[in-house]
């Protein structure tokens, strides 16, 4: 039942693309991001602004619009799971699909400014790309925790909830306290602890992975042996995009396994 | 022919199903009934695989259903209350279950023409009201003449013509020896339909039979004060 | 200076070049250098037509003119310095020096100049060679269009390009330097000019000035380099037109300023260093219309300098404006546009009507703890940049531009700066 996966892949993309949410997140990205772009007058503060966007907003949409799709369809995940499929198949086919709303959404909405921008203004297409990367690995993360969210809890003002608390969490609460303990630790050598620390939330990751190629001038300015190694080399890069991969695989790895064993 | 056997299913501290055995026999209509959470929908989903039970067995023709979703291409079901993805028309939901089935399934046209369909296929589905939900719900329980139906609240919202085509549907599927599981909260319709009735009070079976049968244990000729009195603990 | 004097020397200047010209070349009956020199009288030219001559270390001290012609090969063999020249009015022309030796205790260079006048290299390649242009007590020299590239990796094994020490009156223009330890450098230098070089790959500085004063640089780029520029110890130096680029790395900076005085930075334009410039005991010294774009650190003022101006420059881009180690400051910033500034222009003027401290928050904060730079575009260092910038508490006060432009500053339709002179 491998064709399941792919059809329920595309019911939901056919399904969410037409949907004004999805259409609504693109158009109001893409306000926003060309609005930040046609103001500021230098390509890499305008990097950096939209790096903001993907940071705050990517997460938090790619939260609230998975949970949406979730809820809204689960009476049709129902009927469909009373046909002879299984229910990994459809869970992945859902994910897929989701994600790949999601994705495509963001992509138009800050590609398509950057493209028009790039007509009459020099860009550093290099890291233009990379935040076109970061930001859609930060949505198959989002959306990823978004559907566990979806299935492990039913009441869907709860999991509304807990998907703003992780959101906040993650891009506010988390970084306060690495924070604190690298200003409470002062003198001690805390070099791998601070990377391992901003390797953990995928927030941190996606932004570390854009400050590598962005902010190398000033990253390079301070001379820890462990910083500069992994900054300064495309091992922080690398590292730093596997990590994002785990934080897909392993909540949509744990989502799909409660799919599949849950009480419907 | 559906058979359970000892189904037992507890929510955390809460046990629906106490394990219920039964029989539903094909050519037969089967009305399940009981109070508001008496494990109704639970038993369903049971046999539909929508709910994993703690223990017991379900068999689909002989074969058992649990973790072996081949067994639902035999099934036909209706939800409670069905819902679509809200962007897309209709006709596509049947194109994807066509497509999911692997089957064109038979007389579509008719079935189409029987529920008054026509129209509201080609709209987004989330501007058609209850009724006509029901109605593409309907269709698509039908649509690949499963041998197998399990239909909850399947006249809910309906209008009254459409109810009655929809009852004549599920005699003529009986007469055609298919076996068919239901619940309604309209006395009358079960009175109308069913052949069998199986009576759940808080997960267990009170009672299991024909409809005279049931008559004749409550001494009520009316279905709804026959339940009623089994209600009662008679 | 008595006017028959004068006459004298006029007529010495124009009158047609005397001496005789004696070729070297392997076919010749002068085979070697070594040769004509000492055949060779004051005033000669020595022609040279192709060959290779490893003649161990020669030693001028004729007033002569050195030709090379299809370019001949001078070779040290690694071993020695090639060629040392004591006399005045020597040009050197058209050769290739390689394989000036590595030495500990002695400078050894391709061509030293020792107590010379009136010199001249030109259009000459240096290829590999520990020290290739020395200039020791010699003045009124030239050095132009000279290709000078050696093999450096580290700053013990590897000597400058073009090396003067307690020199003066020289001009360095039009020469490329790459892989020395420092590409020019500078000892008790003064009333020199260094102009449109490049200089690039150098192990340590591009360009390096010790104890040296009324030098000029304009034109030139220093790129990727321990330090484009450092200036030390030096006073009136004027810095002009330069270009100071990728200059990256744990210690790296476009402008390196340590203990100098009375000097003037001029539309220069500092792009991708770590630090744009640095000024470490810097006094009274002007900062005017350059531009910073995309640094690390534009600008990394210790708090020991004083009376530094910065002013109609433009900040674009940088991670950081400015950083200082103390929250005080004698210096002072004017009329600078910085792309950060979020201020408005009621009036009209072009003039943002609220000031900018260029210093933020976040880099106070990453100056003592260096580690919270991976913090660096996090949402809660913009919130905290956001608070401080409206409840100023710990950047310092005293740097605050209150008149910052509008908009981006435009050399060319500005108006003359202050004292601005060609030299």
């Amino acid at each position: 039942m491998r064709g399941t996966t792919y059809k329920i892949f595309k019911y939901t993309l056919s399904d969410l693309l037409r949907s004004r949410w999805i259409l609504g997140y693109a158009l109001l990205f893409a306000a926003v991001a060309g609005g930040i772009l046609y103001l500021g007058d230098q390509p890499t503060q305008a990097v950096v602004s939209v790096l903001n966007l993907v940071i705050l907003v990517v997460p938090l949409v790619s939260l609230v619009l998975g949970l949406m799709y979730h809820y809204a369809n689960r009476d049709f995940a129902l009927l469909v799971l009373t046909q002879p499929v299984h229910r990994a198949s459809v869970f992945r086919g859902q994910f897929f699909g989701l994600s790949l709303a999601l994705v495509l959404a963001y992509l138009v909405g800050a590609g398509v400014p950057f493209a028009l921008y790039a007509i009459a203004n020099p860009v550093d297409w290099a890291q233009v790309g990379l935040v076109l990367l970061a930001g859609t690995l930060v949505s198959l993360v989002f959306t990823a925790l978004a559907l566990y969210i979806g299935v492990a809890q039913d009441e869907r003002v709860r999991a509304l909830g807990l998907a703003i608390g992780i959101w906040f969490a993650l891009t506010m609460i988390y970084d306060s306290l690495l924070l604190l303990l690298i200003v409470l630790a002062e003198a001690y050598p805390i070099d791998p602890w601070v990377i391992g620390l901003s390797m953990v939330n995928p927030v941190d990751l996606a932004r570390v992975m854009v400050l590598l190629k962005l902010d190398t001038a000033a990253l390079m300015g301070y001379t820890g042996a462990v910083f500069n190694k992994f900054l300064g080399s495309n091992l922080g890069l690398l590292l730093a995009f596997l990590a994002l991969v785990v934080w897909v695989a392993v909540p949509a790895w744990r989502a799909q396994r409660v799919f599949a064993r849950r009480d419907f | 022919m559906v058979e359970v056997e000892a189904l037992t299913k507890r929510y955390g501290t809460l046990e629906v199903l106490k394990g219920v055995s039964a029989r539903f026999e094909p050519g037969r209509v089967t009305a399940v009934v009981g109070p508001n959470a008496s494990g109704k929908t639970t038993l369903m989903k049971c046999i539909l695989g929508l709910v994993v039970p703690d223990g017991g067995a379900v068999r689909v023709h002989g074969e058992n259903a649990l973790g072996n979703p081949a067994v639902r291409a035999k099934i036909g079901y209706m939800p409670q209350d069905p819902r679509f993805p809200e962007n897309i028309t209709g006709r596509e939901v049947v194109a994807w279950i066509q497509e999911l089935r692997g089957s064109r399934g038979r007389d579509l046209e008719s079935l189409i023409e029987r529920f008054g369909l026509e129209a509201a296929l080609s709209q987004p589905t989330r501007v058609l009201s209850g009724g006509t939900r029901q109605k593409l719900s309907a269709l698509l329980a039908f649509l690949f003449d499963p041998p197998v139906l399990i239909l909850d609240e399947p006249t809910a919202g309906l209008d009254p013509l459409a109810s009655s085509r929809f009852k004549d549907l599920v005699a003529a599927s009986r007469d055609a020896g298919k076996t068919i599981i239901m619940t309604s909260h309209v006395m009358s319709e079960l009175e109308e339909l069913a052949d069998r009735v199986l009576f759940l009070l808080e997960g267990t079976v009170i009672f299991s039979g024909g409809l005279e049968e049931l008559r004749e244990r409550t001494g009520e000729a009316k279905l709804e004060r026959a339940v009623a009195r089994l209600m009662e603990g008679a | 200076m008595s006017p028959s004097r004068l006459l004298l020397l006029l007529l010495l200047a124009f009158a047609p070049a005397w001496g005789r010209t004696l070729t070297v070349c392997p076919t010749c009956p002068l085979k070697t250098l070594k040769a004509a020199f000492a055949a060779a009288d004051d005033d000669d030219t020595v022609v040279v037509d192709g060959g290779h001559y490893a003649e161990g270390h020669l030693v001028l001290e004729k007033s002569l003119r050195l030709v090379g012609k299809h370019l001949p090969v001078i070779d040290g063999e690694g071993k020695v310095e090639i060629l040392t020249v004591k006399a005045n009015g020597v040009s050197i022309e058209g050769f290739e020096f390689r394989g000036a030796g590595v030495n500990f205790v002695e400078d050894q260079a391709a061509v030293k100049f020792v107590d010379a006048e009136r010199c001249l290299v030109q259009k000459n390649r240096f290829v590999d060679n520990f020290f290739a242009i020395y200039l020791q007590r010699s003045r009124h020299c030239r050095i132009l269009d000279n290709y000078i590239v050696s093999n450096a990796e580290n700053e013990l094994y590897s000597g400058n390009g073009i090396h003067l020490w307690n020199s003066y009156d020289v001009d360095i223009e039009g020469n490329y330097v790459a892989h020395h330890r420092d590409g020019i450098y500078l000892e008790f230098v003064r009333d020199s000019r260094i102009v449109n070089n490049v200089s690039e790959d150098q192990v340590r500085y591009g360009l390096h000035f010790m104890f040296s004063e009324h030098n000029v640089f304009r034109h030139n780029v220093f790129r990727h380099s321990g330090a484009g520029v450092a200036v030390m110890y030096s006073k009136h130096t004027l810095m002009v037109d330069n270009r100071f680029e990728y200059n990256w790395g744990g210690a790296s900076y476009g402008l390196l300023l340590k203990d100098i005085d009375d000097s003037d930075i001029r539309r220069n334009v500092f792009y991708r260093n770590t630090v744009g410039i640095y000024a470490d005991g810097s006094n009274r010294t002007s900062v005017y219309a350059n531009d910073f774009v995309q640094n690390g650190y534009a600008l990394r003022i210790f708090a020991n300098s004083m009376g530094m101006i910065f002013m109609y420059n433009n900040f674009l881009g940088n991670t950081f404006d400015v950083t200082t180690n103390s929250t005080k400051s004698y210096n002072s910033y004017l009329k600078n546009y910085w792309d950060k500034y979020q201020g408005y222009d009621l009036d009209k003027n072009g003039i943002g009507d609220v000031p900018y401290r260029p210093v933020s928050l976040f880099a106070m904060m990453s100056e003592n703890y260096p580690q919270a730079l991976v913090l660096l575009h996090s949402p809660l260092v913009q919130l905290l940049n956001q608070a401080e910038r409206v409840f100023p508490v710990f950047t310092p006060k005293a740097i605050e531009d209150d008149q910052p432009m509008m908009f981006r500053i435009l050399w060319s339709k500005s108006k003359p700066l202050p004292s601005d002179t060609a030299p």
